[in-house]
């Protein structure tokens, strides 16, 4: 038998702890503070990076413009992607690393549709609500793949989703027989561009859509409870009526429909698409956010509210990178520093560590009165 | 009784081992390899039969194996690392440049190549081994950076035109008693560049380090069950860092060699070649969960692999595209098979 | 140190966050001597033996070795290798995928290339002077897990060690396996070599064993030589009570009024699942508490398991009160009002990260499906009333269960199943490793039940425990129902010697 002592972490409020303390404890301390930071950086470079003016786009609409638009529009994808991957974060302990490719793939599926498998379109062929349609439904088969192969092969989530990693971008080229699809249509662009007569980017409407459907779906079902308990404990969980291998597979679909979602903005950003290119270093930038949100890359409790922050936070970087003229294939260098950063600091040994180190001279204190 | 332990009929036991899991993986391999082999000669004609164009596989691929043969030890302590082909870019990209803008000779390539493969495997080992972390997301941050880096060195092609190097890099090792006439009559004997002996040498070292010497042992010990080799006394920590740091210096070394074969830099080079050597070492018969594969099976994985590739690509498939859905099929299929095999396993 | 003494532990300590998992504890072993090391689950016999291994650091009291000058410094498995202790667990700890003579030597041969030809001839001699049936070229895990077990102790041998420690080695052997390592256990001694025996079986330690140290509560309750010490104040000093002390619950609750002649709630025919048990017949009345028992691994888990449909059931029928049922999978037996408590509380009943709250509501969230969350308002109600009823002791409903103490966790698992409001309730080990304290409140609560018309099957590794609480044991031995009492054939000795067998085959 075992005495029970008391444990510290079980008191949830010390009253001699310290603001500080209490604050850094808090899931999302990493990525506000990251926020902080990064404001006061640029305030303190260069105030006029929070400028924002009315602009006349290339219609001639009246847009909203400036750098922090730019963000919350360039976000989109991210975030959305984000949301997904944080769910099979949670259910799975692994990430999924074909998202770039896949989003590729409901791109080409999608400019196919509207094209109707002519090389360049003026008027969409196809009603634009039918092929992102089609498109979720494609991605969506594509998450399932790799769900399944997750869930009922149990193959580690990121060696499943290289297979897809790997043939995506090619299997994207082939659904239009690697020809690159233009379509001229002004309407297919308003998802990823402007609606006429609103000055903000449409993306971000979209963002909002998307965050407040998760809300509502974590509201009214179990997802939430099912995703966490199973990324915890599988075992536990089937013996309490769960099918771990369906919720598994299922976080991988939901994925599947965020990645179509995403990869439709990205798509009519531009009505073009470049198969080697598009959405390229995504996936690592969605993990990234995953981390940065404070939820634990080895899965169970997630908060996806974190997750959308940690993503809002990156494209804020990237953007200010960008900003100090830093090459957009170098950026994937700076990104893997800040990952490797994050994981050490979030790995047990180095937060045992870290925790022995800040106790060391409280004892010694103790130990003099 | 166990399994694969029969009695005589005098009551003795007779020896009888079952196929070990490695061996069996291995013969399934060199099988599908031989098979593969003589059904592309048997239907797609005389092209395949030529000696010159089977070394041909091995003068494209002699990184690849290097790289391939890294990737099998890594895994077969358990582990994963995605940032080999990376790696390879980056080497290629900084041995072309300083040879051309900073006037390196042959030597320090090398020692630029091993140089950078050493420094990723310490970084990279140290974090998997010693903090615990996935090997997976290190590895993937790796790959990013070094491509990240290559770009930052140079974002432009650069052609190497020192002749020393260009020397090497054309120097033909003919293989004695394998040749061909041409349409001429003339005979051309047959040809493998300098890498190819390199990788050769390679495997054939590898295969003795995992054969025969106690760290070889360590790494299929450390893969059964980490903690069961923590229990016999193996340094599990030190293991683990060992394959890390083996794997990236082969990456360096492959990288060199791939620099050798293609004689330039550039932020191209060695696309999906991290796809290609895990792949090869999982076709090759190495478990993806550890503690089971081979060398040799690695060798014929990448053999087998380009066999299919240029299969497919005979068949009329030969848009550039179909390459990594070829990889990408075989890849799922073999993993569902180990997949498969294993959970058979278990429910025994 | 000791004359005569090979190892001797000092004021050993050992923490871990939440619980004192040794305090203070003296161990001494002597040349040439069989020493059982004896207590309950949870005494700290295995944290005492990882941490004299080096699998964990300890945190005070020192360890003198023979030979070794001042306190040994062990730190990892190989530091206590090289001290001359060797370990054979109870689950193997060797490597599946590397040959048996490779198992032999690995981690310990000199130089650093691998001789084979020696390797195989060496492992092949040793093997044959053991009588242990294996090839040193056979890969271990084609070899069953006795010869697996034996092949660790073949490693241990050769190791000519000062000490051998053998933690529950035989509960995966057969007899005949354990003759032989008993021979084998006493020739070592003859050569002077120190064993520390762990294991639970007493007959055991009174056929093989010199020297008896027990431990409780992570403390140390004396040493004895063996003719001192009869088996029930063994038993006794294992349980740190006087048997009688025990409280009487059974007369406390007012008996348990059972409809003996009542239709049974649940009724199973030739049950049967992949967890490799024979099929059985099983039924239980409402308000019916009856039982489960065995040795450990005679299935008696697999078979509430099979009932509950945990383990794929591959034949049988199953009726609910009268009704036919269909059970494949968890969620069915839920549906039909059935709970279970299963006996491996870290790996299948707790979901460590998330709150109390949750974990109590998960079964009956579950049961009303996914897309009917129950509300945050009433969800900690629901918790908030089984904290109070089961005194569950946490420091809100938000903790995590993980930071729970052992007793604490498994209320909440009672708390989860009854808030699901069951027919039909299966207890597997419930009282395992948790304080004397909310045993006897688990027992009582199982009765509470009954008397409302709950029927439960409780099953345990302590006899007495079910005696007091049960009214009908089905007794399992070689993972087949061998037998049923009830009404006077309820004791101890009838049980045992149903457990033991022999005459009615």
């Amino acid at each position: 038998m075992t005495t029970p002592v008391k444990n510290p972490e079980t008191q949830v409020k010390r009253p001699d702890e310290s603001l500080f303390k209490r604050l850094t404890r808090q899931q999302l301390f990493i990525p506000v503070a990251a926020l902080v930071l990064l404001v006061l950086f640029n305030l303190i470079a260069d105030p006029s990076f929070f400028a924002v003016s009315m602009k006349e786009n290339s219609l001639g609409n009246p847009v909203l413009s400036g750098n922090m638009i730019s963000v919350l529009d360039n976000a989109s994808e991210l975030v959305i992607l984000a949301i997904g991957m944080t769910l099979v974060t949670a259910s799975s302990g692994g990430q999924d690393i074909s998202v770039g490719a896949t989003m590729t793939i409901a791109g080409s599926v999608i400019l196919r549709m509207v094209c109707g498998g002519q090389v360049t379109a003026d008027t969409m062929q196809m009603n634009l609500f039918l092929a992102v349609f089609i498109g979720i439904v494609v991605t969506a088969f594509f998450g399932a793949f790799n769900g399944a192969l997750v869930a009922y092969f149990n193959i580690q989530p990121m060696v499943a989703t290289l297979i897809m990693y790997t043939a995506g971008r090619s299997i994207a080229a082939w659904i239009n027989n690697n020809q690159l699809p233009i379509i001229n249509d002004v309407a297919f662009k308003y998802a990823g561009t402007f609606l006429p007569g609103i000055p903000v980017p449409t993306p971000i409407f979209i963002t909002i859509l998307m965050i407040v459907i998760f809300w509502l779906v974590l509201k009214f079902t179990n997802l939430g409870l099912y995703t966490q308990s199973v990324g915890i404990n599988p075992n536990s969980s089937r013996l309490n009526g769960i099918n771990p291998k369906l919720v598994k597979l299922l976080t991988y679909v939901i994925l599947g429909v965020c990645v179509a979602v995403a990869g439709y903005i990205r798509i009519s950003r531009s009505g073009s698409i470049n198969y080697s290119r598009n959405a390229e270093n995504i996936e690592m930038d969605a993990i990234l956010a995953v981390a940065l949100g404070g939820n634990a890359l080895s899965g169970g409790k997630f908060n996806i509210y974190g997750s959308i922050l940690g993503a809002y936070v990156i494209q804020f970087l990237t953007t200010t990178l960008y900003k100090y003229e830093v090459p957009s294939t170098a950026l994937p260098a700076y990104k893997a520093v800040v990952v490797i950063l994050l994981v050490v600091l979030s790995a047990p040994v180095v937060r045992e560590k870290l925790a022995s180190i800040k106790k060391a001279p409280a004892k010694a204190v103790k130990e003099v009165a | 009784m166990p399994k694969g332990i029969a009695v005589d009929n005098r009551g003795r036991l007779k020896e009888r081992p079952a196929m070990s899991d490695t061996n069996l993986l291995l013969t399934i391999t060199v099988v599908v390899f031989f098979i593969l082999y003589l059904y592309a000669i048997i239907f797609l004609g005389g092209s395949f039969a030529k000696p010159q164009n089977f070394l041909n596989i091995l003068n494209n691929n002699a990184s690849l194996i290097v790289l391939a043969c890294g990737m099998s030890i890594v895994m077969i302590t358990g582990g994963i690392d995605i940032s080999v082909g990376g790696v390879t870019c980056l080497v290629c990209m900084v041995c072309a440049v300083n040879l051309e803008q900073q006037g390196g000779n042959l030597f320090t390539v090398i020692l630029i190549g091993l140089g950078i493969g050493l420094a990723f495997g310490v970084v990279q080992g140290f974090l998997v081994a010693h903090l615990g972390i996935q090997p997976f997301i290190i590895s993937l941050a790796g790959m990013f950076f070094a491509k990240g880096m290559t770009t930052i060195v140079s974002k432009e092609p650069v052609r190497v035109t020192n002749e020393a190097f260009l020397a090497v890099k054309d120097t033909r090792v003919t293989v004695p008693g394998l040749g061909s006439y041409n349409k001429l009559g003339q005979y051309i004997p047959a040809y493998v560049e300098v890498g190819v002996v390199v990788a050769l040498l390679v495997v054939v070292l590898l295969f003795c380090l995992l054969r025969w010497t106690k760290l070889g042992r360590a790494f299929y010990a450390v893969g059964g069950n980490n903690q069961s080799a923590n229990m016999l006394g193996i340094n599990v920590r030190r293991t683990k860092f060992l394959a890390h740091v083996l794997c990236s210096l082969l990456a360096g070394l492959g990288g060199i060699l791939y620099f050798l074969h293609v004689g330039s830099g550039d932020v191209a080079n060695a696309a999906g070649d991290e796809m290609n050597a895990i792949a090869s070492s999982i076709i090759g018969g190495t478990l993806l969960t550890g503690g089971v594969g081979n060398i040799a099976g690695t060798f014929f994985g990448v053999l087998s692999l380009n066999t299919i590739k240029r299969i497919v690509a005979s068949l009329g498939f030969d848009q550039a595209w179909w390459s990594n859905i070829t990889v990408a099929a075989m890849l799922c299929l073999f993993l569902v098979i180990q997949s498969i095999v294993l959970l058979r396993k278990n429910k025994k | 140190m000791q004359e005569g003494a090979v190892l001797e532990m000092r004021g050993i300590c050992k923490y871990f966050p939440g619980v004192r998992a040794l305090q203070d504890v003296d161990f001494t072993l002597r040349e040439g001597e069989i020493h059982a090391l004896m207590g309950e689950n949870g005494a700290g016999k295995s944290t005492l033996i990882k941490v004299l291994t080096g699998v964990y650091p300890k945190d005070g009291g020192e360890v003198h070795i023979k030979g070794v000058e001042g306190a040994a410094v062990i730190r990892s498995p190989q530091d206590a290798q090289n001290a001359g202790i060797s370990t054979v667990y109870q689950e193997i700890t060797l490597c599946p995928n590397l040959t048996v003579a490779e198992n032999m030597y690995i981690g310990r041969t000199k130089g650093s290339v691998t001789n084979w030809k020696a390797m195989n001839t060496g492992a092949g001699k040793i093997l044959e002077s053991l009588g242990i049936p294996a090839s040193p070229k056979q890969q271990l895990g084609s070899c069953s897990i006795a010869v697996q077990q034996m092949v660790a102790i073949a490693r241990a041998v050769d190791m000519e060690c000062k000490v051998l420690i053998l933690d529950e080695p035989t509960s995966s052997l057969d007899e005949q396996e354990v003759i032989k390592l008993f021979g084998l256990m006493r020739d070592l001694r003859s050569k002077g070599v120190g064993i520390i025996f762990v294991t639970h079986f007493l007959e055991q330690v009174y056929e093989v064993c010199d020297r008896i140290t027990v431990l409780r509560d992570g403390q140390l309750v004396g040493e004895y030589v063996i003719e001192d010490l009869p088996r029930v104040q063994l038993v006794s000093k294992m349980l740190g009570k006087e048997l009688d002390d025990m409280a009487d619950i059974k007369g406390e609750s007012g008996g348990t009024a059972i409809d003996q002649e009542g239709a049974p709630v649940l009724e199973a025919q030739g049950l049967c699942s992949s967890a490799g048990i024979k099929p059985f017949d099983f039924s239980i009345r409402k308000g019916e508490v009856n039982g489960f028992t065995g040795l450990l691994g005679s299935g008696r888990s697999e078979c509430v398991r099979a009932i509950f449909g945990a383990d794929h059931v591959t034949s049988g029928s199953v009726k609910m009160d009268g009704k036919s049922v269909k059970i494949k999978k968890p969620l069915d037996a839920m549906k039909c009002g059935i709970g279970y408590l299963p006996e491996d509380r870290k790996g299948d009943g707790i979901v460590g990260d998330l709150s109390v709250r949750e974990n109590i509501i998960l079964a009956y969230q579950v049961m009303k499906g996914f897309f009917h969350p129950i509300s945050r308002a009433q969800a900690e109600a629901f918790a908030d009333n089984y904290i109070q009823l089961l005194e569950i002791k946490t420091a809100s409903s938000d903790t995590p269960i993980k930071s729970l103490s052992g007793g604490n966790q498994q209320k909440c698992i009672l708390a989860r199943w009854l808030l699901t409001d069951p027919k039909y309730l299966i207890l597997d080990e419930p009282t395992r490793g948790i304080d004397i304290g909310t045993k006897i409140e688990i027992q009582k609560l199982v009765l509470r039940l009954a008397e409302k018309g709950t029927s439960v099957t409780f099953i345990s590794s302590e006899i007495d425990e079910m005696l007091r609480t049960c009214s009908r044991l089905l007794v399992m031995r070689d993972r087949k129902l061998v037998g049923q009492l009830s009404g006077e054939d309820l004791t101890q000795t009838k049980i045992m010697a149903t457990i033991a067998g022999g005459d009615e085959e």
